[in-house]
């Protein structure tokens, strides 16, 4: 059953293959530090979702679609337009290469993350092994 | 979408001269001791005193320059208040100068923090030249700064689009006293950057060509420069190779034999190109065995074999292996001088560190943790990879 994006549902979802993958468990075995993926309208999309997904030590503690950033707090924000984050998801859009060219917009300990590019490969790949149901078409 | 970028590049025989057209109110020149003892610096220095400009020389770069080096560079151009930065080297002096140029404009910023995610501000103080004086490390045309921690034994892929040279003076005059041994590590260097660049996921149409022309430069004229270093056509086009290198892996990426070098040179100090070049063959045969087709590719275009799939990539790594051979470098780990004790001592730190370098995310196939720990130890035994 296809997961409509953004949605509770999906991000769950991704919650639970993070958490099925030996790979991200290894890669992130000294990872700490939420996310909350800030989903922008576009021409396919109206409103801002927020997605948060707790991250610890290699395994996801939890997530949830949430009315505002305010309602938990992350460590980090990735925010980008409908459209983008499809490419992502889809494969079409390498998330570094989407950040470089300033189509996704990460706040936080820039620092840190760059010291686990694997980790950030593997959630990518988890995302697109989410069977996903797109609004809009 | 995507960026290619380049500084000017002033290329072949007295391209120094083009020094004195750049105005130039005061110089830092970012080096090495032994750059200088060559007399390379005061080649540079020649060129500034035709038109009177002030120059200062910061020659405290070491090999692998650490965070503490660069942090004393940018106090030395804080105190100087250079216009311009000029930097003579091979690839430790150039990443040192971009770090501190971007930490005398930036002072509010860690080396660490230097990414490509945000935006610098840079070239309100100063402008860079780079002169390389190896033909290896393309550094004087790519944005990418290398950089160790000296407390973690660990190299930091860093840098900035922002941070690629304003103009670089690619002079073959200043690469042709290299001796034998640093000609065909850093020539190594140059093909690993071509080859890389070529199969790495992030390769563009752009840089296909500078890649796969490097790559066919460096197989016929790196033996000859090695072999006779007086052979001024070869050390021309060596040189001209590395520089076409840099531009394209500079623009695309490079891979998982980069990330497995900076965590060999981080633990065993050995040279980058030689690290590299070792592992080049390992990784290729890998990445062969499921996702070959880049690889065979370049193999065809080379004229090395016009099998495609897993033999194209086996083929090319042969030719790797070939060259290293033919200009005396180790094709193992063990016969690079590594004891085996201290090898396996290190290899849970190697894997993790190689694992975690910046340069694997663009990896043709993605080594899980024991294929990346598996190819050490292979790359360590010269065998060829079977997984």
């Amino acid at each position: 059953m296809p997961f409509r994006f953004p949605s509770n549902e999906w991000i769950v979802e991704l919650s639970r293959l993070l958490n099925e993958s030996p790979s991200y468990e290894s890669s992130a075995k000294d990872w700490e530090g939420d996310f909350v993926f800030v989903v922008e309208p576009d021409e396919a999309f109206e409103g801002t979702s927020f997605l948060f997904l707790g991250l610890l030590h290699g395994k996801s503690t939890g997530a949830a679609l949430l009315s505002s950033l305010d309602e938990r707090p992350a460590e980090y924000q990735i925010s980008a337009p409908y459209g983008v984050w499809r490419k992502v998801i889809e494969g079409e859009l390498d998330p570094i290469q989407g950040m470089m060219m300033r189509k996704l917009k990460l706040h936080g300990n820039l620092m840190k993350i760059m010291r686990y590019p694997k980790a950030a490969k593997e959630i990518v790949a988890c995302c697109a092994d989410v069977p996903t149901e797109w609004p809009g078409g | 979408m995507w960026t290619f970028v380049s500084p000017r590049i002033v290329f072949g025989e007295d391209a120094l001269t083009e020094l004195s057209a750049i105005p130039i109110r005061r110089a830092l020149i970012i080096t090495d001791r032994t750059i200088c003892q060559l007399g390379l610096v005061d080649r540079v220095t020649e060129q500034l005193d035709r038109f009177g400009t002030e120059w200062q020389v910061f020659d405290a770069v070491q090999p692998d320059p650490d965070v503490p080096t660069v942090l004393a560079g940018a106090d030395v151009a804080r105190s100087f208040e250079p216009d311009w930065f000029i930097a003579v080297g091979g690839g430790s002096p150039i990443d040192a100068a971009k770090a501190i140029w971007v930490l005398y404009e930036r002072p509010d910023l860690q080396p660490a923090e230097i990414n490509p995610f945000i935006d610098l501000g840079l070239r309100k103080r100063a402008r860079l030249i780079t002169i390389p004086t190896t033909s290896g490390t393309g550094a004087d045309v790519t944005w990418a700064i290398v950089l160790t921690d000296p407390g973690e034994k660990r190299k930091m892929g860093l840098g900035n689009r922002e941070n690629v040279a304003d103009v670089a003076l690619v002079d073959p005059a200043m690469a042709v006293g290299m001796p034998p041994r640093l000609t065909a590590d850093t020539g190594l260097d140059a093909l690993t950057h071509a080859i890389e660049g070529f199969t790495c996921t992030w390769r563009t149409d752009l840089t296909d060509g500078l890649c796969a022309n490097a790559a066919a430069e460096v197989l016929e004229c790196l033996p000859r420069a090695v072999g006779d270093g007086t052979d001024i056509e070869a050390r021309t086009r060596m040189h001209h190779a590395a520089t076409s290198a840099g531009l394209g892996f500079g623009n695309a990426m490079a891979s998982i034999a980069h990330a497995m070098g900076h965590a060999l040179g981080a633990a065993f100090a050995l040279p980058h190109g030689r690290a590299v070049g070792l592992c080049l063959p390992y990784t290729l045969e890998f990445i062969g065995r499921e996702t070959p087709g880049r690889a065979a590719l370049l193999a065809s275009r080379l004229g090395i074999s016009s099998s495609p799939g897993e033999p194209g990539a086996r083929a090319l790594a042969a030719a790797v292996r070939n060259l290293a051979e033919a200009v005396g470098n180790p094709t193992s780990l063990a016969d690079a001088g590594i004891a085996k004790d201290v090898f396996e001592d290190a290899l849970d730190k190697l894997t993790d560190d190689a694992e975690n370098d910046t340069q694997m995310i663009t990896a043709a196939r993605s080594p899980s943790t024991d294929e990346l720990r598996a190819l050490f130890a292979t790359a360590y035994e010269g065998n060829a990879v079977s997984f």
